[in-house]
């Protein structure tokens, strides 16, 4: 095998367990990509490709609601509940992690413990973005170099 | 006066000192006395002795003083009597003494009348005549005396003169007593003879009056009394004689008569010289006395008797009765003047002395006044004794007390621990909700399983613990055991192995539950505080242990399992009844062919029991110490509980522990083989189990290559199981050759580990199950999959929803996307639906779902709302699965918070009464009933199932049937050995197991089975009448970790067919007890 491909494929296992190590992903995130196979080659893209999606649209109807005079905790409990179960399903364990706190905070309809979380969500969840991104960037490079994805 | 005080008050004053002194020296003595009862009559049995001594001394002490009270009484009386008598007698005497004195004072002057008026005057003025007068005249003065007579002193030579002057001879006495005759003839007398002088009388009163001219010297007594009288010129007394006349004792009284005065000291001679004649006077004594006694008062109380004793020898009574008596008499003598003669007076009471009462009733008084006092110091000692040692009593009551309360203390406290352990897990829920639902269901489990063994200690403390008699595979519930704690034995590296001996039967009749619960108990235990080595089950007959006990006391010190030593089980069982009793003779029980006395043992090389616990170890709530519930959780009251049971079930549970070495648990329990066709049912037993579990490898030979004998037979116990013939050889060459000697075709060669060196290791206990598994595998015979480590959770998966259709519902897209493809992974065929009212339409009977997986929390229409809509439609083909973690958990992949909807199963389903769900999820059910233990999921699985499920945990659920009959009348056309034919009432169990996919060991479900027993799966149904008789098991109280471990639903149908089934080349199975190795030549 190529050294270059090699050197990659080191480079993104180094770089996914420190993204394991750093708990920014768990186990759930690996099950994710044991499911991806030849008839579904792009799974984990995809569904993190949603996942960003859907926790963007989420960012900014909860960012709209908290602006609000009166906030409607239940809509922001919908909304962290969704956020939660979606990143628990692609393994974005600390995003996970700060919307049960964020519930918690809505629960006790506390706006002020709510608008910090949700500003740690936004910068969990960019942070997580930035590395899924990056994690994929990998992977195309090293397909591109003619590696395959190791699985662990 | 002052003065002469001071010396008093001195005195006084030394006498308070003395009192002092003596008060200080007894209070002294007291304290004393009291410090010697604590120091030297402290013990008990010494003190009772002392108290009882005293008591023997103080009553015959008393018994003395009493006896000599008496003695001094009556002695003090006697004396009083005596003195009475004295002075009354002496009395009597003087008086008596006076009156004859006075008498005889009479005498005495009619004998100075004669000297004066006879021989004063002459001629003499006196006559017979005149004297005969007089004395007639004066008789009143003597009353006494019956006559008196005057005999006149004639010499021989003035005879003749004297007889001429008188005008009569001289006559001579008779002989026989002649004075006192009154009628003899004196003329007829003969005249005296000549002696040298006479006394013939000459005056005699008229009433003696024919003693006149009688010589008064010839008569023998006569003469002796006037010789001595005129010698002593005193009163002369005669012996008593017999008074003619009155018949009256009487006597003779002489006196002298004198010429001159003579002075009062003249001699005899002189008196002699100077005699002028003799007056005599008869004496009545009798009536004297009489007359006398008769003047004193209390006459009647004495008796009185006079005597002349002048020879003492023969005393002559004068008065009295001649009554001989030896009683008290007091004698005083007479002086009547005579000083010859001697008299006395004999006085006796008339009556014996009385009675001494006083004495009697004084001594009787004092004896039972001590006698009292001894009995009140006895009952005081008793009394003190009594309630010393119900005070001892007591102290070692409260002593026990305490420690049971300490011990009750130290059980609520661990009690309270484990329930908050669990609550915590409950009440976590507040934060993660949904997520914990899981560890809700595990805890409440937790929570109950513990909750019933404090009820069954209850129970079994009440007496309301009763046994209940069905038949049961005991093999199987071994299988089940050992599968209960092979997860925990794993994480140990402890091996787990179990051996029932052939001679046991299939099926026995007894408690299965409590049988179980026993065993699962001393295994519980062993794995607590088993860190290395192993823990081995063995199950024999009572009869067979008896017979090998010599020839396994040899190989037990080095041959164990894992060649850990061990204790030796032998002193666990030494003092077992059964085998002392049987020894000598052999037990009724144990002859008659129905009784079936089973022998188990559990044997761990863990940390032993202390010496100082072993004592304790079956009392309630005492455990070894306090830092092993700390440690290793638990009441303990497990082992309590279990003695109880042994006990029901007639058998006796011992131990035998050694430190740092470990602990043999053995007991004996007594079961029936049933019924009576033992043989017919043995058949149909194995039939069964060679239909369901091990048909393929009927016939097939196996050699084992084993140096350890032990292991060797726990492998040949599985392997015969599956009905395999086994043989054993020590090591490999012998193997060999074995093999190529060619007579019989070895099928397989299981190889120990140790033999044959080989890393390739599933570390799991040896079941038969596991075994059948991995022999179909290996052989080739059943469904199997070639597959590689990794992949055996997902394969199981695949053949669970390959060809599926189903329904995800969810309303976040990023979760559905994820299920949609991981069941598609699966081989399932996914439809998405993303919300409630989208799934209602798709549900919409007609359908062909197989199964419908629904997030519970939705907008718009939530899980439950939408199963209530479904329901509603067809109440037959719906059921609910709480999907919390458990689904998620089992695939790993899919989105928690589901529901499952499958039409293909026909059961409404509940959970946990304890279940947080259960109240939200009752409305999709018909009936909800209490969990259901596993124990009895296991009474109505068939046969196959049983083994299948010892992959698993089997856990609850329970559904019913309500819908048509279809279905039962499917199952009773197949229905065959099964255990579902057992249970006829309509009610089917659906069964939960945890797969136990994500605890890492890739060798901890085998696929094969799995694939070829589902297939095979019915639901078998639960008698009713057996949902609350059975406990569930007592698990280890699972651990939070284990808690999220929830179980699912294997949701089988009967319709799947098989996937492919590759071939495998595997020829070769590696085993040993503890461990599989596969080898794929």
């Amino acid at each position: 095998m190529d050294s270059a491909v090699l050197q990659l494929q080191r480079q993104l296992s180094d770089y996914k367990s420190s993204l394991y190590n750093e708990g920014f992903l768990d186990d759930q995130f690996t099950q994710l990509q044991q499911l991806q196979d030849e008839s579904n080659p792009d799974f984990v893209v995809e569904v993190v490709s949603l996942f960003f999606e859907d926790s963007e649209r989420l960012l900014t109807e909860l960012t709209k609601t908290l602006d609000q005079q009166s906030v409607d905790f239940r809509k922001v409990d919908a909304y962290v509940h969704q956020l939660k179960g979606s990143s628990s399903s692609i393994g974005a364990q600390r995003v996970q992690r700060v919307c049960i706190y964020f519930r918690n905070y809505c629960d006790e309809q506390n706006v002020e413990g709510c608008l910090k979380c949700l500003q740690q969500v936004k910068n969990e969840y960019t942070l997580v973005k930035n590395k899924l991104e990056t994690l994929f960037k990998f992977e195309q490079q090293l397909l591109a170099a003619g590696g395959s994805i190791p699985m662990q | 006066m002052v003065k002469s005080w001071m010396p008093r008050l001195d005195f006084l004053a030394d006498g308070a000192k003395i009192l002092l002194n003596l008060w200080e020296k007894i209070s002294g003595n007291s304290y004393k006395i009291q410090h010697h009862y604590y120091q030297y009559i402290g013990t008990k049995r010494v003190r009772k002795s002392w108290w009882r001594k005293l008591l023997v001394i103080w009553v015959v002490l008393w018994t003395l003083v009493s006896l000599w009270v008496f003695w001094y009484m009556c002695s003090q009386a006697m004396e009083k009597r005596k003195e009475t008598l004295a002075s009354m007698c002496d009395e009597r005497a003087r008086m008596l003494q006076d009156q004859f004195n006075v008498s005889m004072n009479h005498v005495q002057a009619l004998s100075i009348l004669i000297s004066t008026f006879h021989h004063g005057k002459s001629p003499s003025s006196i006559d017979q005549g005149t004297f005969a007068r007089y004395t007639e005249r004066t008789a009143f003065e003597r009353p006494l005396t019956s006559g008196v007579a005057y005999a006149v002193r004639v010499l021989h030579s003035e005879r003749e003169r004297f007889e001429k002057q008188q005008g009569w001879t001289i006559k001579r006495m008779p002989e026989q007593t002649p004075v006192h005759k009154d009628e003899y003839n004196t003329e007829a007398l003969e005249p005296s003879p000549i002696t040298e002088e006479y006394a013939p009388v000459i005056f005699a009163q008229d009433t003696i009056s024919h003693v006149v001219s009688i010589d008064m010297l010839s008569g023998e007594e006569d003469r002796d009394n006037v010789l001595r009288a005129r010698a002593s010129g005193k009163g002369v007394l005669t012996a008593p004689f017999r008074l003619l006349k009155s018949n009256r004792l009487g006597v003779i009284l002489t006196f002298a008569v004198y010429k001159t005065d003579l002075p009062s000291n003249a001699t005899p001679n002189e008196r002699i010289q100077a005699t002028d004649g003799y007056l005599g006077g008869v004496f009545d004594i009798e009536s004297l006395v009489e007359k006398l006694l008769q003047q004193l008062a209390s006459k009647q109380t004495i008796l009185v008797n006079v005597y002349d004793t002048t020879n003492s020898l023969h005393p002559i009574s004068m008065y009295g009765s001649n009554v001989s008596d030896d009683g008290l008499q007091h004698v005083s003598t007479l002086n009547f003047g005579d000083p010859f003669r001697k008299h006395e007076m004999r006085c006796r009471f008339k009556q014996n002395p009385p009675w001494p009462w006083l004495a009697i009733s004084t001594s009787i008084g004092i004896l039972v006044i001590a006698l009292l006092v001894g009995h009140i110091f006895h009952a005081t000692m008793n009394r003190i004794a009594k309630v010393e040692d119900d005070y001892h009593e007591m102290e070692e009551l409260k002593k026990r007390a305490e420690a049971a309360d300490v011990a009750k203390s130290q059980f609520l406290a661990t009690v309270s621990h484990e329930i908050r352990t669990p609550m915590n897990g409950v009440l976590d829920l507040d934060v993660t909700q949904q997520d914990y639902v899981g560890t809700a269901q595990a805890s409440g489990k937790a929570l109950v399983s513990l909750i019933n063994e404090v009820l069954d200690q209850a129970k079994i403390e009440s007496g309301k613990l009763e046994l209940e008699a069905v038949q049961f595979d005991l093999r199987a519930i071994l299988d089940d055991v050992l599968s209960l704690f092979s997860g925990k034995s794993q994480e140990k590296g402890v091996e787990l192995a179990v051996y029932i001996s052939d001679k046991v039967p299939e099926t026995l009749i007894g408690d299965p539950g409590r049988f179980r619960q026993i065993i699962t108990n001393l295994m519980g235990n062993s794995i607590k505080f088993t860190e290395k080595g192993h823990i081995f089950v063995t199950v024999r007959l009572v009869e067979e242990v008896m017979e090998s006990i010599e020839v396994e006391t040899e190989l037990l010190s080095k041959n164990t399992l894992s060649g850990f030593p061990v204790a030796d089980n032998h002193q666990s069982w030494a003092r077992f009844r059964t085998f002392s009793q049987d020894r000598h003779t052999c037990s009724l029980l144990l002859s008659s062919s129905d009784v079936i006395n089973v022998i188990v043992s559990v044997e761990d090389t863990g940390s032993g029991i202390p010496l100082e616990a072993q004592s304790r170890i079956f009392t309630p709530f005492m455990q070894v110490g306090p830092s092993i519930s700390r440690i290793h959780g638990g009441t303990g009251i497990g082992l309590s509980i279990s003695k109880c049971l042994v006990g029901l079930m007639n058998g006796e549970i011992g131990f035998a522990s050694i430190p740092k070495i470990g602990s043999t648990f053995t007991f004996t329990a007594v079961f029936t083989t049933g019924c009576s066709n033992t043989s017919e049912l043995k058949n149909h037993q194995i039939n069964k189990q060679s239909s369901s579990v091990a048909s393929e490898f009927r016939g097939m030979t196996a050699l084992i290559v084993d140096p350890r004998t032990v292991r060797a037979k726990v492998s040949r116990y599985h392997i015969q199981r599956l009905g395999i013939r086994v043989e054993v050889v020590p090591d490999l060459n012998q193997g060999f050759s074995r093999i190529g000697s060619g007579n019989t075709v070895i099928d397989t060669v299981l190889i120990e580990q140790e033999v044959w060196d080989k890393d390739f290791a599933l570390s799991t206990p040896l079941r038969s199950s596991m075994l059948a598994a991995s022999l179909q595998r290996a052989m080739g015979v059943g469904n199997r999959v070639n597959c590689r480590n990794g992949e055996r959770p997902d394969l199981s998966l695949r053949y669970l929803l390959a060809g599926r259709k189903i329904l995800v519902v969810d309303d976040n897209n990023v979760n559905l996307r994820v299920a949609a493809g991981a069941l598609k992974k699966y081989g399932a065929d996914v439809v998405c639906a993303d919300g409630g009212k989208k799934a209602i339409s798709l549900l919409k009977p007609p359908h062909n779902f197989d199964a419908c997986f629904m997030d519970i929390q939705m907008p718009e229409m939530d899980g439950f709302e939408a199963t209530k809509i479904i329901r509603a439609w067809n109440t037959r083909s719906m059921i609910a699965f709480n999907m919390g973690n458990c689904w998620w958990k089992l695939m790993k992949i899919v989105p928690r918070k589901w529901l499952v909807l499958t039409a293909k199963f026909a059961y409404k389903a509940t959970l946990f009464i304890d279940d947080p769900l259960t109240s939200s999820l009752r409305c999709f059910c018909d009936l909800c009933i209490r969990h259901l233990n596993a124990s009895s999921c296991y009474k109505c699985v068939p046969r196959g199932w049983e083994s299948l499920l010892n992959f698993w945990r089997v856990v609850h659920w329970c559904a019913r049937d309500t819908g048509n009959s279809k279905r039962s009348e499917r199952d009773t056309a197949r229905g065959g050995g099964d255990g579902s034919r057992r249970c006829g009432d309509g009610v089917r169990v659906a069964l939960l197991h945890d797969l136990r996919f994500e605890s890492g060991g890739a060798g901890q479900s085998v696929p094969g089975i799995v694939d070829a027993d589902l297939r095979r799966t019915e639901y078998p149904r639960l008698p009713e009448h057996r949902r609350q008789a059975h406990q569930p098991p007592l698990p280890a109280v699972p651990s939070r970790h284990h808690c999220r471990r929830l179980p699912v639903p294997t949701a089988a149908t009967s319709n799947s067919p098989a996937s492919s089934t590759p071939s495998s080349s595997a020829k070769f199975i590696f085993i040993n007890p503890t461990k599989l190795i596969r080898i794929d030549v």
